[in-house]
Order: structure tokens, then sequence, then C-alpha cells
């Protein structure tokens, strides 16, 4: 995972709706993610298009943090994601 | 307030032209004139979605035996529910396969039972069907559905373990899902047959620890020490009554899929009530929910709420009662019991008493009455 990967959700995972539990969820088979409220704004960022790169800068329009650290940050989630095969890059 | 269930296993049909010997079916196996039809499994599971289930499972014997697998596919996946067919895949072709991907099916799990074929063909007891699920998986890749491979493990095919991993490479599967035989019902009978040894058991979860490194990113592997090597017992099911609910082919309401195995049980009909008063009401569920029917040693025990108790299907097919201790806990007194199974495996041979509709097996010595009760009849 670099700034330039466009990260997009593994095949069979699914970002959706729990209503019953009022989150969101990334489902598997068989298994499920519950994003906390800053994974899941990266999460709906992905698209498959947009590189990492391109997500900071939507999370720097919303958030006074230095650019660095939040780089640091999504990086680490997605190789985090990638490792647990909820998404592939590029 | 209880908490929603998470996922559905749907037991679509007891049909299957496998005949693995662990088949996790009943040992009284339903037939087809019995088995629920297209729309009250539709209204199942828009009751399951409603209820607060996110997942379903849609299974059998095998699914892909009934006709109206597409509109079951289709009802499912519009009841908005993650939807995943576990299938042995003989019954798959081209067609039905881009049927069900239209009908909005989530992930394929297909099972082999080895990575050679003969053997494979050997254990579930079909000839040819091991060639026939490699071209279903195929298929399922070609038909860029994400498929998970899921393999049964136990004496006979432990040692290929590194070969089932590279099958599931070969086949372009994210996920391997490596599951040791669990000893109830038919599994039970054929126990001696099927029972590793202790180094077949720590070789194998060597191959899965070196290959969980070096595929990390590609495949995900799920591996589960199995109880009879285990000191401590699973969370079976998450806990009775907290997390899953299956539907039997006939209608059946039960915390888990053998639950029928358990005596004195009265599982709610789902022709006759809501899932929801089925899971929330019925005495079944209620029955082993939480930690007040525990008894020592798990009363009071600091992993009560880690692993539930166990499971209570081996707790009866092992100490006779459903409400004891798992016996696959070191604090059981019937923990010895597993050794000593395991110790009389080693000396045993390697025949299969087959998975077959007019067949109960008998269960190895000292039986549990239960299914002695089946034979009769």
């Amino acid at each position: 995972m670099t700034p330039d990967t466009a990260p997009r959700f593994a095949p069979g995972m699914k970002l959706r709706e729990d209503k019953a539990r009022g989150q969101w969820v990334v489902m598997g088979p068989e298994r499920m993610f519950v994003p906390d409220e800053t994974a899941l704004e990266i999460l709906r960022l992905v698209d498959g298009a947009r590189s990492i790169a391109a997500i900071v800068d939507d999370l720097l329009t919303r958030y006074d943090a230095p650019r660095a650290l939040v780089e640091g940050d999504v990086l680490a989630l997605f190789a985090d994601l990638r490792d647990r095969g909820v998404v592939t890059g590029g | 307030m209880i908490a929603a269930p998470l996922a559905l296993l749907a037991e679509l049909t007891h049909r299957c032209p496998l005949r693995c010997p662990y088949c996790s079916n009943p040992v009284t196996l339903a037939g087809p004139g019995a088995e629920l039809d297209t729309e009250t499994w539709a209204r199942v599971f828009r009751e399951a979605a409603a209820l607060g289930c996110l997942q379903v499972h849609l299974s059998g014997g095998e699914p892909m035996a009934r006709r109206d697998i597409t509109a079951l596919v289709a009802a499912a996946s519009g009841a908005g529910l993650y939807t995943n067919l576990i299938t042995a895949g003989v019954l798959l072709d081209e067609a039905r396969l881009a049927a069900l991907a239209a009908a909005g099916l989530d992930h394929v799990q297909l099972s082999v039972q080895d990575s050679e074929a003969a053997s494979a063909d050997r254990i579930g007891g079909l000839a040819g069907g091991h060639a026939r699920k490699l071209a279903a998986a195929r298929l399922v890749r070609a038909a860029g559905l994400p498929l998970t491979l899921n393999a049964v493990v136990h004496r006979q095919n432990l040692d290929r373990l590194p070969g089932l991993i590279e099958l599931a490479l070969a086949l372009g599967a994210q996920r391997l899902e490596v599951a040791h035989v669990q000893y109830y019902g038919w599994a039970l009978a054929n126990r001696a047959a099927l029972l590793p040894s202790r180094a077949q058991l720590e070789a194998a979860t060597a191959a899965v620890e070196a290959a969980r490194a070096a595929l990390k990113g590609r495949l995900v592997i799920d591996y589960v020490v199995p109880d009879y090597h285990a000191q401590r017992p699973k969370p079976c099911m998450g806990g009775w009554g907290r997390r899953f609910l299956a539907v039997s082919p006939v209608g059946r309401v039960l915390p888990c899929h053998a639950a029928e195995s358990l005596p004195g049980f009265d599982f709610p009909d789902v022709r006759l009530v809501s899932l929801r008063a089925a899971w929330e009401e019925s005495e079944a569920f209620n029955r082993f929910r939480g930690t007040g029917w525990m008894r020592a040693p798990c009363q009071g025990c600091a992993r009560a709420e880690v692993d539930w108790g166990g499971c209570r299907c081996q707790a009866f097919a092992l100490a006779g009662d459903a409400a004891a201790a798992d016996p696959a806990c070191a604090l059981s007194p019937h923990h010895a019991l597993l050794a000593q199974a395991v110790a009389e495996a080693a000396s045993a041979g390697g025949g299969f008493t087959y998975r077959e509709p007019k067949r109960a097996p008998l269960p190895p010595a000292p039986g549990a009455p239960f299914f002695a009760a089946q034979m009769e009849g």
C-alpha cells in the first residue's frame, strides 16, 4: 500500500448498513468487520478508483491535522485491512 | 432484551449426491416431500433480515439439489441478506451459476474432500466427484464470484493439508476454511476412522501457520484446533441462541444445525411461528441461553462467557447430558474420554459407514441412548 494505491474491496467484501444495530459493517463470507467512525468515513471513499492520496485529500478538507500524520494512519489502516483480506490494492 | 442473531443457516434439503461419512446432517434425514416450499423459505429470509440477520448460508445437503435454488437466492438477496452458497459443486454448471449470480449471490463456498482425486472420491463416496468440483471452482471464478474452499480434515487427509492450501491458491480462492470434523451424528459413528493423531495435528498446525505468514494478503486461512486435542472448549455457535440460528429442511428452527440430536426438545416449527417468536420466546432457544443454566465446572468459571460451556451436542454425545460441561474442557469429569478415543483410533482401521438416507449409524460404545432409540423404527 502506497499513496498511489487505489484500494478496492476484496471479492465478496461489501460495506452494508446494519439497521438492526444502528451501524455499518463490512460483510464477507462468515466474517464481519465493524469499522469505527473514522474507519467508516475512510471506507466510504473506497471505490477502486480513488488513490490513498486522494482519500487523504478528502479527509484533510474536514480535519485539521498534519498531512503526514493522516496519511500514515490511513496507510496503516489499509495495510491492516489488506492483510485481513478486506481490501486489495490497485 | 435478547440480542438479535447475525446469521441464518438455511438447510434447504438433506438430498446430496455425496455420502461423506462425517456429514453434519442428522442421522435421520428428511425426505424431499417434507421440505419447505419456495414461498415459505422466502418468508423465512424476510423475517431473518427483519430480526437482524445480516448473512444467510444456503446449505443442505446439497442446496443445488433444489430446483428452485435461483428463486431462493433471489429471495434471500432481495431481503437484504449477504447470500452465501455452501455447495459440493457437483451439480453446478455454467448456466445455473450465471442465473445464481444474476439473482444476487454474493459468495460461493465449495467443499473438497482431499487434494488428491482418488482419496477425495473415496471419502465423498462419489466416483468422479473431485474432478467435477475442480471444474465447478473454475466456473465460480469465471462468473466473477468470490470463492472459499472448504476442506473438512481428519486422519485420512490431514497429511495433505499443504496440498489443500496449494489447491486453494490454484483455484483462485480468496479464503480456505480448514474445518476439523465435529464428532456427533454420522461423524461420531465414524470417529475411529477419522480422528487424527497428535503428531498429525501438530504438523498440520505448523503448515497452517507457515502458510498464513507466507500468503498474507493473498489467502485467508480459517483454522481451529479440534476439540479432541484441546484443553478448553470452543464457543460453539458463539453461544446457544446468541448469534446464529438454523432452519432445517422441514422448517425446524434450531440454535445449531446439529441440535436435533438432543432429546427432550420441542424445536419451533417455522410453518407455525415467526422466526422472531422462535428466537426470542421459545423454550428451546432459552434453555441454554446465557449462563443461568450452567452447573459446575461452568457456573462461576471465568470463561463462562468466553466459551459459553462449549458444545451442547458434544456434551450430550459424550457425557450423556446436554447440560453438562463440554468434555473438550479439561475441567470436565468426562475429559479423559477424548484422549481415550484418540488412543483407540490410533489402532483402528479406515473403513467408513457412509451417509445414506435409510441407514442410521450406531455410535461407538458406550452409545448415547438417543441414537439407539432412532434405530428402532
